[in-house]
C-alpha cells in the first residue's frame, strides 16, 4: 500500500477525521479512503460524554457519528486501534505503530488534543480520574453513586458539565479553580459569576484563586484534595478538567509548521501541499478577528472536515463560519458565537436573575465580536448572524429588550 | 421501513429507508445525504438540520418544539413550513415524508 494514487489517508478518528472521511464521499472522491485511530471505536459524539452518557440516558448507537455499515457501504477503510507513528513527506506515506507502512495522495490529520495533567504529589492515588473518551466516562460513571463525594479540579466547561451531571445522580460535588473566576478563559465575566451563583444554588460547592497542593490517600486509595491554604477537602474521587493542548507531535516530527496546534489555512491546508489538518489539532485562521486560534469544538471540526474534503474533491471551500459553541448545565442552555478579541463594551440583555439573559461583546466602533447566551437562543442565533454580518449596533438599544433583536439585526 | 425523501437545494432527491424512532436528521446523517450535517448530534443546539416540510406533510411533523422555535427564529432562511431534523422522529405515520432543504445547506 506503499503507492498512494488516488487515496486519502486520514489520521484520527474522531468528530474531525470522521466527519472529513464523510465528507469526501459526499462531495465525490471516488479513490480509497483510509481512517486510522487510536481508540477502539468507530468515530463518536464526545459532548454528551458529560452529560447524557453520564446520566445513563442514552445508548451507545447514539452516540455513534454514523452506523457501522457506513463505512462498509461507503468503503472507508476504518483501522480502529490502530496508531500512526511517523510521516515521510518526501515518500508521502505514514507508517503505522504496527510497521505498517500506508502512501497517501492526500492526507488529512484530525489528531485532536490530550488532555493536561495534574502535576502534584498524590497523582498515582486512584481514583484519579480524566475526561476525554468513552473509557473515561465510563470510569467516571462506575464512581458516581449517590452520596460519593467528587471533587473536580479545573472549573472549565468539562469540569462543570461533569459537576452538574454528578449533582444529578446524587453525589457531592466540589469544583476547585485556580483561577479567580469560573471559565476564567472561555467565557465574561457577567457569565461567569452566573455560572458561579448557579451551581451554588443547585449545590455544588466552590473554591475559587485555588490552587491543588496535593491529592492525598492511603493504600492507594484517594481520600482528599489538599489546597495550596492548607485546607483538605475530603473526597472519594477526583475529577481533572484543566485543559488540553494539541496533538501535534506527528506533525512537528514531520517538519509541519506549528504554532499552537498545527498551523493551516482557510482551506485547513497544511505547510505542505499534500497534507491538511482538522479540529482540535489545527491553529486556523479566523477572518473576522485578524487571528489564527486553535478551537477545541464539534462546530469547528465539523467545518474545517467540510473544508479539507471540499479541497481535496476540488471544490470552492465553504465560507467561513462563525465559531459556535453550546454546554448544558442544570436548567442553563449556555450558547456562545463569535470570540470575544478587542472588546472596547460589553452588553447584558436581559435578565440575569431570571436566568435568561444575552452578554454582547462590541468592538471600539460598535461591531459586535461575539456572544454569550443563557437560555435565550433567539439573542444567540441573532448574535451569530450580527458576527457575520460585522453588524454595527448601538449598545443602549442593544440593552434594551423591549427594542426588538431583530430591529438591531439590519 | 418508512421512506423519507430529501430534496437537496439544487434539485436532487434522496430516499432514506429509516427505521420508526429514528430522527429525520440521523436518517439524513446515516445516509450520507449532503446537506443535513447534524453537528450537535440531535440537541437543537447547531441548526445544521434545517428542513423545509412539504405542504402536505406538515399536519402529520406536528409544530416546532419551543427550542426548535428558538433556534429557527433567526436561522438562515427560516420559512412558516421550516423545521429542525432532529425534533421530528420517523414514524410509520411519516412514511413518504419529503423534505427540502434550504440554500445555506448544500
Amino acid at each position: 500500500m506503499t503507492d498512494g494514487a488516488g487515496r486519502v489517508v486520514i489520521v484520527g478518528a474522531g468528530h474531525a477525521g470522521g466527519s472529513a472521511a464523510a465528507f469526501l464521499r459526499q462531495f465525490g472522491w471516488a479513490g480509497e479512503i483510509v481512517m486510522i485511530g487510536t481508540e477502539t471505536l468507530m468515530p463518536y459524539q464526545r459532548p454528551p460524554l458529560s452529560k447524557a452518557w453520564l446520566k445513563g440516558l442514552v445508548a451507545h448507537a447514539d452516540l455513534e457519528l454514523r452506523p457501522p455499515t457506513f463505512y462498509q457501504t461507503n468503503h472507508i477503510d476504518v483501522r480502529v486501534g490502530a496508531t500512526a507513528a511517523a510521516i515521510d513527506r518526501a515518500q508521502r506515506t505514514v507508517t503505522q505503530a504496527d510497521g505498517t507502512v500506508v502512501g497517501y495522495e492526500r492526507m488529512i490529520l484530525a489528531t485532536g488534543s490530550r488532555l493536561r495533567r495534574l502535576a502534584v504529589p498524590g497523582v498515582e492515588l486512584s481514583p484519579i480520574l480524566e475526561l476525554r473518551d468513552i473509557a473515561d466516562a465510563d470510569k467516571i460513571k462506575g464512581v458516581l453513586r449517590p452520596g460519593q463525594r467528587l471533587v473536580i479540579v479545573g472549573g472549565g466547561y468539562v469540569g462543570l458539565e461533569v459537576a452538574a451531571s454528578a449533582i444529578a445522580i446524587g453525589a457531592t460535588v466540589t469544583v476547585i479553580e485556580r483561577e479567580a473566576r469560573l471559565l476564567a478563559r472561555v467565557a465574561s465575566a457577567a457569565l461567569s459569576e452566573h455560572v458561579l451563583a448557579h451551581h451554588r444554588t443547585k449545590g455544588v460547592t466552590i473554591e475559587l484563586a485555588a490552587s491543588v497542593a496535593a491529592i492525598e490517600g492511603a493504600a492507594g486509595k484517594v481520600a482528599g484534595v489538599r489546597l495550596a491554604d492548607g485546607r483538605t477537602i475530603a473526597a472519594d474521587a477526583v475529577l481533572v478538567g484543566i485543559g488540553a493542548a494539541a496533538n501535534d507531535g506527528l506533525a512537528r516530527a514531520a517538519g509541519l509548521v506549528c504554532a499552537d496546534g498545527i498551523k493551516v489555512d482557510a482551506a485547513a491546508r497544511t505547510s505542505d501541499p499534500h497534507i491538511y489538518a482538522i479540529g482540535d489539532c489545527s491553529c486556523r485562521p479566523f477572518t473576522l478577528y485578524w487571528r489564527d486560534v486553535r478551537l477545541e469544538s464539534v462546530g469547528n471540526a465539523v467545518e474545517q472536515a467540510k473544508q479539507a474534503a471540499s479541497d481535496i474533491c476540488g471544490k470552492p471551500v465553504p465560507l467561513a463560519e462563525v465559531p459556535w459553541f453550546w454546554s448544558d448545565q442544570f436548567d442553563m442552555r449556555l450558547q456562545m458565537a463569535g470570540l470575544a478579541f478587542d472588546v472596547a463594551d460589553t452588553v447584558v440583555r436581559g435578565a440575569p436573575n431570571d436566568g435568561k439573559f444575552a452578554v454582547f461583546h462590541l468592538k471600539d466602533d460598535g461591531c459586535v465580536q461575539a456572544v454569550e447566551a443563557v437560555n435565550m437562543t433567539p439573542e444567540y442565533m441573532a448574535g451569530r448572524v450580527m458576527i457575520g454580518k460585522r453588524t454595527v449596533v448601538d449598545a443602549v438599544r442593544l440593552a434594551d429588550v423591549t427594542v426588538p433583536i431583530k430591529q438591531l439585526m439590519a | 421501513m418508512p421512506k423519507v425523501n430529501f430534496i437537496s437545494f439544487a434539485g436532487k432527491t434522496y430516499t432514506a429507508d429509516v427505521a420508526e424512532g429514528t430522527t429525520v436528521m440521523r436518517a439524513a446523517v446515516d445516509n450520507g445525504v449532503p446537506g443535513i450535517d447534524g453537528d450537535c448530534g440531535g440537541q437543537c443546539a447547531c441548526a445544521t438540520c434545517h428542513v423545509f416540510i412539504e405542504p402536505e406533510w406538515q399536519s402529520k411533523t406536528g409544530a416546532r418544539t419551543e427550542p426548535e422555535s428558538a433556534m429557527l427564529e433567526f436561522a438562515d432562511g427560516t420559512k412558516p413550513n421550516s423545521r429542525l431534523g432532529c425534533q421530528i422522529e420517523v414514524t410509520k405515520a411519516l412514511d413518504g415524508l419529503t423534505v427540502r432543504m434550504p440554500e445555506g445547506q448544500h
